[in-house]
């Protein structure tokens, strides 16, 4: 919850167009935004205010007309494909409404790929899924299919491979969707405590209480940054009413 | 909202549901108590953040034994005086609980009136006073959220279970304010009209007025 350290998602007014000529798109325009470790960002708008293609470029899933990124102080856009898929793969976890398991994996196996992917030994990997799954309390389901686990518990496996190794940026686009709230408030649970424990987080949601998880909301519109709440004090100083 | 502020909307959410008055009678369900009991106790139950002078515990029994809700007990020998609830005070304390609050018992909604001034006065960036207000009603949001999410003790429960209501009452009104949003894009308003209508007060009158012809 520090807005003094160096911090590990540095967006530096950013622009994206998609398309061109009359027809173009302005989805974002000179956004600008950090996040520190241990701080928690949600990004809120109406649809269509650029929030996913703010998480879209901070995850380096897509490239920034104009601007930079930097995730952990490397910038995203002088990077050769290899290399950013390297920093997607070790520092930048992904949370989707969308899951994307794989059906034929199990959920160790699922959470196990992107370390395997990146060379990860297959027993190292395994140790290491299992001990996200662990995380996030699915101890003792390594071994089960997505098909054999209920929504939840699905959900709880992205999570698991979202945070498996040592992932200093959490990107979620609305991840709690398709869960009902109180399955979905354990996801956002789940998040705040990775994030306590270091991590930087983002997250885009269309639900206020689900951005009142954050340390700080910021606020879209029409690809344009409008407004932000300032960081939060402790909860001790929440209580006794002292100055922030 | 600033902390103290927080707190204070606290000790309004509670007022809302649970006076002194009330709050006593439910302890004294529990059993007999002395002033200084009551007021550990009472404060116990509201999660230690409303501290209650002794003093009010003492006016209220006074007044609770006036309208024969509770009645004193023989001192003990450290020379404190228990008090029990009667049955009378037994039968007010089921009626509060099985009569809900009414929405007229609360205050008028402020927010929702200073929107509608908003829209008819000229001048005024009436999206821009939607944003401030959803920036604040957020921040109100992560403030409680984080109350919540720092009070997991099974024994929090009454504690969580208020701040959820506020919880739900911040989110309905950013949902409000997003609704309001919205309409707002659509707005024309109808030309030649003047920006800035009658006072609420004069229109609801006026309306009045018209429906008894």
């Amino acid at each position: 919850m520090s807005g003094t350290a160096q911090p590990v998602l540095d967006v530096r007014d950013v622009h994206r167009t998609h398309g061109a000529g009359p027809a173009a798109v302005r989805a974002l325009r000179g956004v600008s935004l950090t996040v520190a470790p241990g701080e928690l960002v949600a990004v809120m708008g109406p649809s269509g205010s650029g929030k996913s293609t703010l998480l879209a470029l901070a995850g380096g899933l897509d490239s920034p007309t104009a601007g930079e990124v930097r995730v952990d102080g490397e910038c995203l856009g002088v990077l050769d494909r290899r290399r950013l898929a390297r920093v997607r793969r070790r520092r930048i976890g992904y949370i989707f409404q969308e899951l994307n398991l794989l059906g034929s994996l199990t959920a160790a196996e699922n959470v196990a790929l992107p370390l395997e992917l990146d060379g990860v030994g297959v027993r190292t990997a395994r140790r290491q899924a299992l001990a996200a799954l662990a995380e996030v309390e699915l101890d003792g389901l390594g071994d089960r299919f997505p098909d054999q686990l209920s929504g939840g518990q699905q959900q709880r496996v992205a999570i698991a491979r979202a945070l498996v190794g040592e992932r200093r940026l959490v990107l979620a686009d609305e991840p709690t969707g398709a869960l009902d709230s109180r399955t979905g408030e354990a996801v956002l649970h789940l998040l705040r405590r990775r994030v306590d424990a270091g991590a930087a987080g983002v997250l885009v949601t269309h639900e206020a209480r689900h951005a009142g998880w954050a340390d700080r909301v910021i606020f879209l519109r029409d690809g344009v940054l409008v407004d932000s709440t300032a960081p939060l004090g402790s909860v001790e100083q929440l209580l006794s009413g002292s100055p922030r | 909202m600033s902390p103290s502020r927080l707190r204070a909307a606290y000790q309004v959410c509670i007022l809302r549901a649970m006076s002194i008055r009330h709050g006593l009678l439910a302890l004294l369900e529990r059993g007999h108590m002395y002033g200084y009991q009551l007021r550990a106790a009472f404060e116990e139950s509201t999660g230690s953040t409303w501290p209650l002078n002794i003093g009010q515990v003492y006016t209220t029994l006074a007044r609770l034994e006036r309208d024969g809700l509770v009645r004193p007990l023989p001192e003990s020998e450290g020379g404190q005086r228990p008090y029990e609830i009667t049955d009378a005070g037994r039968a007010d304390l089921a009626l509060w609980f099985a009569t809900p609050i009414s929405r007229t018992d609360r205050p008028r909604d402020e927010l929702a009136i200073k929107l509608a001034l908003a829209l008819t006065t000229p001048g005024v960036d009436v999206r821009s006073v939607v944003q401030a207000q959803r920036t604040a009603t957020m921040r109100t949001l992560q403030e409680l959220t984080r109350l919540k999410f720092a009070s997991d003790r099974p024994e929090d429960l009454p504690w969580r279970l208020v701040l959820d209501a506020m919880v739900f009452q911040s989110e309905a009104e950013i949902r409000w304010l997003d609704h309001c949003e919205t309409s707002l894009v659509r707005y024309r308003p109808t030309p030649g009209r003047p920006a800035a209508g009658p006072p609420v007060d004069e229109a609801v009158d006026r309306t009045d007025q018209e429906a008894r012809r």
